[in-house]
């Protein structure tokens, strides 16, 4: 259908057909309407704004507005030293702090070329992973809530909790942890602590099937996500997208898989990818569904580290902490699978300073949000929302 | 049963009262030119709605979605958090009344009254008890479906006067859902209607009592009727907004629908009006297939459990407990479904419970005809 100015009938809606031009209606004229959602809106996700076109319903065109949450990240890192820098990481993506610092980590530990004691990676696997799965809890939660489902939302909240206070035992604090320290950890992890883990994912393995049966299962929740928003495969590399968003279009990509770091070699765990059965091939839901069934990988991670951790006698968790951290002139670039996908650091040094030259982050969701111009074209505004929770943002790592 | 031969029941177990003597006697009540009496019969249903919204509303779905949500819901005002409701409407009072600078002020201002009074206008057909209803109409039923309708002039007046897209949104989406629902919804209470052979809400109630209990609920009296009460159940969920269709208020996508703009005692009379209409239509979902104030318990010989649970205090408990269950219903669907889509919610209404509505009138229609 389109519309079409016909002299002396006014605005006029066709349709064609086998190239003959059908007159649907005459004297009429629509106009699109422009309507701001967000930066306040209950399902943008923070303080993301979406200036929609829309017809109706109908979003015409979607153009996001960013910077709402710009804090001058990477200005900062350049005038605080590299230890200094890890607690603005965590300040990124706030809800996977621990990722983040291991990421950035891992870029001056490449900087650096600094050997890492054995127990420091197993921990740090076991509490980013703990982080992956909390993180992903408060995807899967807020996207129920996106879709008009609040009790899963509150589900994941309460078994959140659990993942927290466990993090706060080993750190000292919920969100913003600054545990992870360049060459080692800022203290080793409390003697009980895999124990108190084991039990964790005792715990939660039950309740992640309630959640998958509660919520992934739903006739409403399927109907919602199955087939909307589908990004192939080519335009989804195309974007540069990376985690759960690539691997719902069906695209086996995982740097603890196919671009290995720590331990991970050593672990068993399966790269889950949408099959095309249950959902689209790169819809919202396959969106969903990676994220449901990562973090029961995430568990057998957690597992197996605790079983091939080695023991806490004469450890010392600041072991290989350096002194000093001034790297030699050069540059780096350090990346990692973060729960939204890969967050990469890249560090210059002037080999003189004990602050970086250059300190710049690429964000996943900043990249994988970059396709929200593609995907909204020509949806419903129910699906709109339906996108934009699928996307998983944090505004802010997008703003930085 | 024909429409003409309605048979005139007896009541023995009315304790003396005949029907409506409560209602009949305050309305007869006057104090020398002024109806006082009438002013009481229209004061129960606005004190009722208020005092329900309070407690079971309010707090009752607070503490139901706790329970189901494994919170422990409002705990601090009172003990377990019951004056909360109390401090909450203390707290909407003390609301600065804000009308937005660029609204329509008559249509802001007028919006949530409308809506107040469809959904309370309603509630003069609801036979609280056998003894008392508001105006025993014999098109009561008719009457219930039609006014619940002025509603949509309230919401699109709200919408419209807020002068917000999202308001827009949410009113538009509001009236197209209430309108197309209404049509299900009726035909589900003409099965109904059409098994009693009356439209008089007491007269309803009145065939569906007997001594065998809920036996006698039409629920029960015909293998279909389960199709109009699901319907009807479905359709009552539409238009009253409730999840899995509360896309007008749907706070993800419209903020809050037709009532972003409001605050303070508007605000408060629209929820009020909300669940005032969820009671109404809980109420005649109870009345039209459950047997409205009838007593569900049967006489089993000697245990004359029918008898003794039923009279005109009797019959107020069990109309307000099926409604209250049925609301209970809608808390529980609310805190476990996702919200359905706008194109979806229409698929469901025009091409689902429509064409099925239809036939569970004709399927009504044979039965009552050829099954006596």
């Amino acid at each position: 259908m389109q519309e079409l100015e016909v002299a002396g009938q006014g605005s006029v809606r066709v349709s064609r057909k086998d190239n003959d031009v059908v007159v649907i209606e005459k004297d009429l004229t629509t106009e699109e309407m422009l309507l701001s959602m967000g930066p306040q809106h209950p399902s943008t996700h923070g303080v993301l704004k979406l200036e929609c076109m829309t017809d109706g319903e109908v979003v015409t065109s979607a153009e996001p507005y960013l910077g709402y949450l710009h804090r001058c990240f990477e200005k900062h890192c350049e005038m605080v030293d590299y230890p200094g820098i890890v607690p603005y990481t965590d300040r990124m993506d706030y809800l996977a702090g621990m990722n983040n610092e291991w990421a950035y980590c891992i870029a001056v530990e490449k900087l650096l070329d600094i050997e890492i004691p054995r127990r420091v990676e197993f921990i740090r696997v076991i509490v980013s992973e703990l982080n992956r799965i909390a993180s992903h809890l408060v995807a899967i939660g807020t996207y129920a809530i996106d879709l008009g489902a609040f009790t899963p939302f509150l589900f994941c909240f309460r078994d959140r909790e659990h993942i927290l206070s466990l993090l706060e035992w080993a750190s000292g604090s919920r969100m913003l942890y600054n545990y992870i320290w360049i060459g080692g950890l800022s203290f080793d992890v409390p003697a009980d602590f895999p124990k108190r883990l084991k039990e964790f994912v005792d715990y939660f393995r039950p309740k992640a099937v309630e959640l998958y049966r509660l919520l992934t299962e739903n006739e409403i929740f399927v109907k919602r996500t199955k087939g909307i928003g589908i990004m192939p495969a080519d335009v989804a590399i195309n974007y540069g997208w990376s985690g759960p968003m690539l691997r719902g279009s069906g695209v086996q990509w995982d740097l603890r898989r196919n671009d290995p770091y720590s331990v991970y070699p050593e672990l068993d765990f399966k790269v889950p990818v949408p099959d095309g059965k249950f959902s689209v091939v790169g819809d919202c839901l396959s969106r969903h569904l990676v994220r449901a069934l990562e973090m029961e990988e995430s568990l057998n991670i957690i597992e197996q580290c605790i079983s091939k951790m080695p023991g806490s006698e004469g450890f010392d968790a600041r072991a290989a902490v350096p002194k000093r951290v001034r790297p030699k002139a050069g540059e780096v670039y350090g990346r990692a699978e973060n729960p939204r996908g890969e967050l990469g650091f890249y560090i210059q040094s002037d080999g003189k300073s004990t602050k970086p030259l250059r300190c710049k982050a690429r964000s996943s969701c900043f990249v994988n949000l970059s396709a929200m111009k593609d995907l909204s074209k020509g949806q419903l505004i129910p699906d709109l929302v339906a996108i934009i929770g699928s996307i998983d943002i944090v505004l802010g790592e997008v703003d930085r | 049963m024909s429409v003409s031969a309605i048979p005139q029941i007896s009541l023995p177990f009315l304790m003396g009262n005949s029907l409506n003597a409560w209602s009949d006697a305050l309305a007869g009540l006057t104090i020398s030119w002024f109806p006082l009496g009438l002013v009481i019969i229209a004061a129960i249903p606005l004190v009722f709605i208020a005092l329900y919204a309070l407690t079971y509303g309010v707090y009752g779905e607070r503490k139901i979605s706790a329970f189901m949500q494994d919170r422990l819901g409002p705990m601090e005002v009172g003990k377990w958090g019951i004056l909360q409701t109390l401090a909450d409407i203390l707290k909407l009072l003390q609301k600065e009344d804000i009308v937005p600078a660029s609204a329509d002020k008559f249509l802001f201002v007028v919006g949530p009254g409308i809506l107040f009074v469809g959904s309370f206008l309603a509630f003069a057909v609801l036979p609280f008890s056998p003894a008392f209803i508001g105006a025993s109409l014999n098109v009561g039923l008719f009457y219930a479906i039609g006014i619940v309708a002025i509603e949509v002039v309230g919401i699109l007046a709200a919408g419209w006067g807020s002068n917000n897209k999202w308001s827009l949104y949410g009113a538009v989406r509001s009236v197209a859902q209430i309108v197309s629902y209404e049509i299900p919804a009726s035909i589900a209470l003409l099965c109904g209607a059409m098994m009693a052979g009356t439209l008089d809400m007491q007269q309803i109630n009145l065939h569906q009592s007997g001594p065998y209990g809920f036996a006698h609920f039409y629920l029960f009296q015909s293998p279909i009727a389960w199709l109009p009460f699901l319907i009807y159940f479905i359709a009552s969920l539409a238009e009253t907004n409730r999840a899995p269709f509360d896309i007008p208020e749907a706070e993800s996508e419209l903020v809050a629908g037709y009532f972003t703009e409001y605050t303070g005692m508007k605000f408060a009379v629209i929820f009020l009006a909300e669940y005032g209409s969820m009671f109404m239509v809980s109420a005649i979902l109870a009345i039209v297939f459950l047997g409205g104030w009838n007593s569900p318990l049967p006489n089993l010989g000697a245990l004359a459990l029918y008898d003794w649970t039923s009279g005109p205090v009797w019959g107020a408990f069990w109309i307000i407990s099926k409604g209250f269950f049925f609301i209970f219903v809608q808390m529980w669907l609310r805190w476990t479904l996702p919200r359905l889509r706008v194109d979806q919610l229409m698929y469901l209404c025009w091409k689902v419970l429509t064409p099925f509505a239809f036939i569970a009138f004709v399927l009504t229609a044979i039965w009552e005809i050829y099954v006596p």
